[in-house]
């Protein structure tokens, strides 16, 4: 992957585009995010700024606001402040076309929420019908080149009760994958996974990943973010605690907690580092 | 009594009955059918809704429920007119057995809405859909497929209580019978003819549900089909 400043980057705003990364176009940037539920606050205040074919991965102890700060990022939880940008429109903004920026994000959930009542070829297909209004031969074609990207055009007439867990994830990708998104938002996308399911999906990550796309990654797979991110983003309590290349947040964190909290799940979902 | 002179009875009275039967089956499909069109969007309303809409779906299906059919029935066909509002025979009938169906169906649709997980319409939302385009391409297929037993069951209800129309003289299957009786003074073999005739709708209409059940079936969306005949 390309190598990347140890520094997070710069908004695109400051001028200093120093070297090749910083002139890569700006696909996710999030200001000043802040959430609340209740009385509870969960984002405390988030900036992010996500570049075109950046593999970013989000780690942080359960209940940081890790989930939160994807679904504010699509807007399937709204921000009480802040703003987002999604390939240059702000889906935040006042009177934004929501479900058109919407479709710009792929999102893929832990617990893969296929529709129930379709085949696998028609949870790739309904996306394209529905929302691009794509005539049903043209969006069956598509659907289908999308599951033979994650190896799965034998089971195009399967229902998700009928596919393994690590199937079903690998179909909800190319249903994200079919609206042709900026971005994929990926919320723990191995961590309902059978463990011997997990390495399928990790390989189309992979290769999504090698092929350019932009990804933000919430994850505690650190073989996959130690081979494939850019950049490490480590969350706690509603903020960004130190973010930057892996090599530097494994070995040499600024934050003692940075290092105490890699080192714990490291040891626990650590992999082959091929970095 | 003889075992022909009943046969000879029965065929004679059988046209009658024949003609309230189709009476019987119009008024519980067009029941069924305007408890549909009135149950469905209240279940969505109660299910999505805010404010005074799903406010109203609430009352709507709260006061019918808690009402007998017979009181709603009278209401429609002898309380309306006191406000301008007179309606046939059939109709009031029709419209009782609807507004009431719709009701039930509301809960049983709402049932199904609500067995669907909140992560379907999130992955709906997120491949760019509207709320309206995700409840109709992803929660009401699987809304309509998890409320097809309850569903069943309405329809035969519906059937059954097409009986109370009698009360305002329709001239359905009861009525009917009710009528044969007077004129020949034969209530059991009439009575036993009558409930024959119930009895063979209803097993058409277990087996047209069935059927359809089974055009509906999708794996992993469990509606147990062979509990009925
Ligand atoms: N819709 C909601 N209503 C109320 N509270 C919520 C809601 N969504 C999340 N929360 C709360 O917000 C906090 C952060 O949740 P979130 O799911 O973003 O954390 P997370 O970092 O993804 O954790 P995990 O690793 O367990 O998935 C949690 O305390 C959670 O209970
Ligand atoms: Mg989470």
């Amino acid at each position: 992957m390309s190598t990347l400043s140890p520094e997070p980057v710069k908004p695109l705003l400051d001028g200093s585009l120093k070297n090749e990364n910083e002139k890569k176009r700006e696909i996710v940037r999030v200001s000043g995010l802040k959430k609340s539920f209740g009385s509870l606050e969960v984002l405390k205040g988030i900036d992010l700024s996500v570049r075109e074919g950046e593999v970013v991965v989000i780690v942080g102890p359960s209940g940081t606001g890790k989930s939160t700060l994807l679904r504010c990022i699509n807007l399937l939880t709204e921000p009480d402040a802040g703003h987002v940008w999604v390939d240059g429109a702000e889906i935040t903004a006042r009177g934004a076309d929501v479900n058109k920026i919407r479709a710009k994000t792929g999102m893929v959930f832990q617990e893969f929420n296929l529709f129930n009542h379709l085949t696998a070829l028609n949870n790739v297909a309904i996306g394209l019908k529905v929302v691009k209004k794509i005539p049903e031969e043209e969006a069956r074609r598509r659907a289908m080149e999308e599951l033979e990207r994650v190896g799965l055009s034998s089971k195009a007439s399967s229902y998700p009760a009928e596919l393994s867990g690590g199937q079903k994830q690998r179909v909800a990708i190319a249903r994200a994958l079919a609206m042709d998104p900026r971005v994929m938002l990926f919320d723990e996308p191995t961590s309902a996974l059978d463990p011997e399911l997990i390495g399928e999906v990790l390989e189309v990550m992979k290769k999504l990943a090698s092929e350019g796309m932009t990804m933000l990654v919430v994850s505690h797979e650190m073989g996959f973010a130690k081979e494939v991110a850019d950049r490490i983003v480590f969350m706690e309590g509603g903020l960004i605690v130190e973010e930057g290349p892996p090599d530097v947040m494994f070995s040499a964190p600024k934050k003692a907690r940075t290092k105490e909290f890699l080192g714990k799940i490291g040891a626990i979902h650590g992999g082959t580092v091929v970095a | 009594m003889a075992g022909s002179d009943v046969l000879a009875f029965i065929e004679r009275i059988l046209p009658d009955l024949l003609r309230g039967a189709v009476i019987t089956v119009e008024l519980a499909s067009m029941g069924l059918f305007l408890g549909l069109v009135l149950g469905l969007p209240t279940a969505f309303l109660r299910a999505y809704g805010k404010g005074l809409p799903k406010y109203i779906a609430t009352l709507y299906v709260e006061a019918i429920r808690g009402t007998p059919l017979v009181v709603q029935l009278f209401i429609i066909h002898y309380g309306l007119p006191d406000l301008g509002l007179t309606f046939p025979r059939f109709v009031s009938a029709w419209l009782a057995l609807g507004i009431n169906s719709g009701a039930y169906q509301a809960e049983y649709f709402r049932g199904g809405i609500e067995a669907i997980s909140a992560g379907q319409m999130a992955a709906a939302q997120a491949l760019g859909m509207s709320r309206l385009q995700a409840i109709r391409h992803i929660i009401l297929p699987q809304a309509f497929r998890l409320a097809l037993p309850a569903w069943t069951n309405e329809a035969i209800y519906m059937v059954k209580y097409t009986s109370i129309a009698f009360m305002i003289a329709v001239p359905e299957l009861l009525a009917r019978g009710k009528m044969i009786i007077s004129w020949y003074f034969r209530p059991t073999e009439t009575l036993l003819a009558v409930a024959a005739i119930y009895l063979v709708i209803l097993w058409v209409v277990a087996r047209l549900m069935r059927l359809v059940e089974n055009r509906f079936k999708i794996p992993g969306i469990g509606f147990e089909t062979d509990q009925r005949a």
